[in-house]
């Protein structure tokens, strides 16, 4: 047991356990220390750096079409949308007109991460709870994306099927049948996961009032994607920041108000109605053109500084970029969603018992890799 | 609220007391309303503390003297014009001489945003105000900070290192920082 972390300076019936590194809730290497009073939690403190692989000094040496490759070692649930983010601010310093053809196929493949990203989360967040079945249905459907993604962008989790310029091939020749195919069949079956899961008493029982987070709150701690959308605080980029072809879209924002739980679970079975929605809107008028433009071999940022936020599957990812004019950044900071998100872990679980936390940590949805980067 | 508008805001704030001592300055600002815009660029001293530019980023950036940081930070939060209760991106830089933290903030109101920066000259101990009572959010991202660029920040509830262990030897994403084993130099 490792104690030099530790207080021990604590009362006589409170005591700390671990959770994690390796345990099943916490969804990767993240440690929890939890100073409990029987089974009530009275701090959550996480450990991190576990798998820590300092990506943001490794891109200070390297090339900006490299740095793309890094990102979907993020938040790999979202590898197409970290990928994405790094091209879009590297685009706009260089001043690139992008093809439309390119934002339309982003933004379908962008959406289609989100379904594939919520489909595995929520499986998982069955399992936590207690229902095995929500695992076998969720990476069902995720399987369908899956092989879309393998047949145009030739991998199904780690796309890098964006570079900068645009994208690395044209979309296979069956990938508007296939998506098209897939809308079909997950309409169906978001209703189903209704049926299983969310009118479930045991579930709603178990996520009701359940890690609590006000909407001040959820600003103050930088909360977004979901949770902050479950406290009802209004944090889509895609609606205040429109990046690709988000502006042509029509969609609404998937809000609820009550803070807890339940609500960021209810946020994200909207969220996947509204990514097919955005799906159906595009894919019968994908344009005609250039899949990519041409940009130099070796490409240099002018001397400046350039931002540039997206809406991942878990929320708001920035990319820094400070150049000063050379073929690598000087200094690129990724603002990860996961990080801020895992910051308020301790203030919605204190007084909960371990149960809860179990429950609250499947709704945060964290992916370890994007918050130890 | 424009950035020309937020930076007239701001900047008055934060008055240079230097203007009041020099009575020559002191009569070419108060002559400018009806003076050209000749003598506006003649002025010798910037009539705020702080320095407004717009090159080379999309946002607005002000660069605050560290003395000034949490008082201009606690401003920019509670004035109701101006309103930036989200801290979206909190990032330590190495700029080689100095050290210092850029903070990106948005008004979730106005939806208007701003950058501010703070620097050091004190590479062996430098201190910077923690803003954590002001942006609960601050509390991680200082802790990174202060992991990675060994910056330490007043005030921090829980200032320990985050990702590293409690041993580790020198702070990485400094720019003089060396480890021949595990980083590979093009």
């Amino acid at each position: 047991m490792e104690v030099t972390t530790v207080d021990t300076n604590f009362k006589s019936e409170e005591y700390f356990i671990n959770m994690g590194p390796q345990h099943p809730a916490t969804h990767g290497v993240l440690r929890l220390l939890l100073t409990i009073d029987g089974e009530i939690i009275k701090k959550v403190e996480p450990d991190l750096g576990y798998i820590h692989r300092s990506i943001e000094k490794m891109c200070e040496r390297d090339s900006y079409q490299q740095i793309v490759h890094l990102t979907d070692r993020m938040d790999y649930l979202s590898s197409h949308i970290n990928n994405e983010a790094v091209c879009l601010t590297v685009e706009n310093a260089l001043q690139l007109e992008i093809p439309d053809r390119v934002k339309v196929v982003r933004t379908i493949i962008g959406e289609l991460t989100r379904i594939a990203s919520h489909c595995l989360w929520w499986g998982v967040m069955g399992m936590d709870v207690g229902a095995l079945t929500t695992y076998f249905y969720g990476f069902r459907d995720r399987e369908m994306i899956n092989d879309i993604f393998e047949e145009t962008c030739g991998a199904r989790l780690t796309m890098n099927y964006n570079v900068p310029g645009g994208l690395m091939w044209d979309i296979h020749p069956n990938f508007v049948k296939r998506v098209k195919e897939f809308v079909a069949h997950f309409k169906t079956k978001i209703p189903e996961y209704d049926r299983l899961l969310t009118g479930n008493i045991i579930f709603q029982k178990r996520t009701k009032g359940v890690g609590v987070l006000s909407k001040e709150d959820a600003i103050s701690f930088g909360a977004s994607g979901p949770v902050g959308r479950g406290s009802g605080y209004s944090c889509d980029v895609r609606k205040h920041h429109p990046y690709s072809a988000l502006d042509k879209v029509t969609f609404n924002e998937a809000l609820q108000t009550a803070g807890d739980t339940f609500a960021r679970y209810q946020v994200r079975i909207q969220e996947m109605w509204e990514s097919l929605s955005i799906i159906e809107q595009l894919i019968d008028n994908i344009p005609e053109g250039e899949h990519r433009v041409a940009t130099n071999a070796v490409i240099k940022l002018p001397k400046g500084e350039f931002y540039q936020k997206v809406e991942t599957a878990r929320g708001e990812l920035g990319v820094y970029i400070i150049s000063t004019g050379t073929k690598n950044p000087y200094r690129l900071k990724f603002r990860s969603p996961g990080f801020s998100n895992l910051s308020l872990l301790n203030h919605i679980s204190v007084g909960g018992k371990i149960g809860d936390l179990v429950a609250t940590m499947a709704t945060l949805d964290l992916v370890i890799p994007d918050i130890d980067r | 609220m424009t950035n020309e508008a937020l930076q007239e805001l701001i900047s008055n704030w934060f008055p240079n007391p230097e203007i009041g001592k020099d009575s020559k300055v002191q009569e070419a600002s108060e002559n400018l309303d009806n003076s050209e815009d000749v003598q506006k660029t003649q002025l010798p001293i910037n009539p705020s503390l702080l320095e407004f530019t717009e090159e080379g980023s999309q946002f607005l950036n002000v660069t605050v003297p560290k003395g000034y940081l949490y008082e201009l930070m606690s401003k920019l939060k509670t004035e109701s014009d101006t309103s930036f209760d989200y801290l979206f991106c909190l990032s330590g830089v190495d700029w080689g001489e100095e050290l210092g933290v850029v903070y990106h903030l948005e008004s979730t109101q106005y939806r208007h945003q701003i950058v501010v920066k703070v620097k050091t000259n004190d590479r062996e101990n430098p201190t910077l105000d923690s803003v954590c009572d002001i942006w609960r959010t601050a509390e991680f991202h200082e802790r990174e900070v202060f992991d990675f660029f060994g910056i330490v920040f007043n005030n921090h509830p829980n200032l320990k290192r985050l990702f590293l262990t409690d041993e580790w030897d020198g702070f990485p994403l400094r720019k003089d920082y060396v480890d021949e084993i595990n980083m590979v130099i093009k």
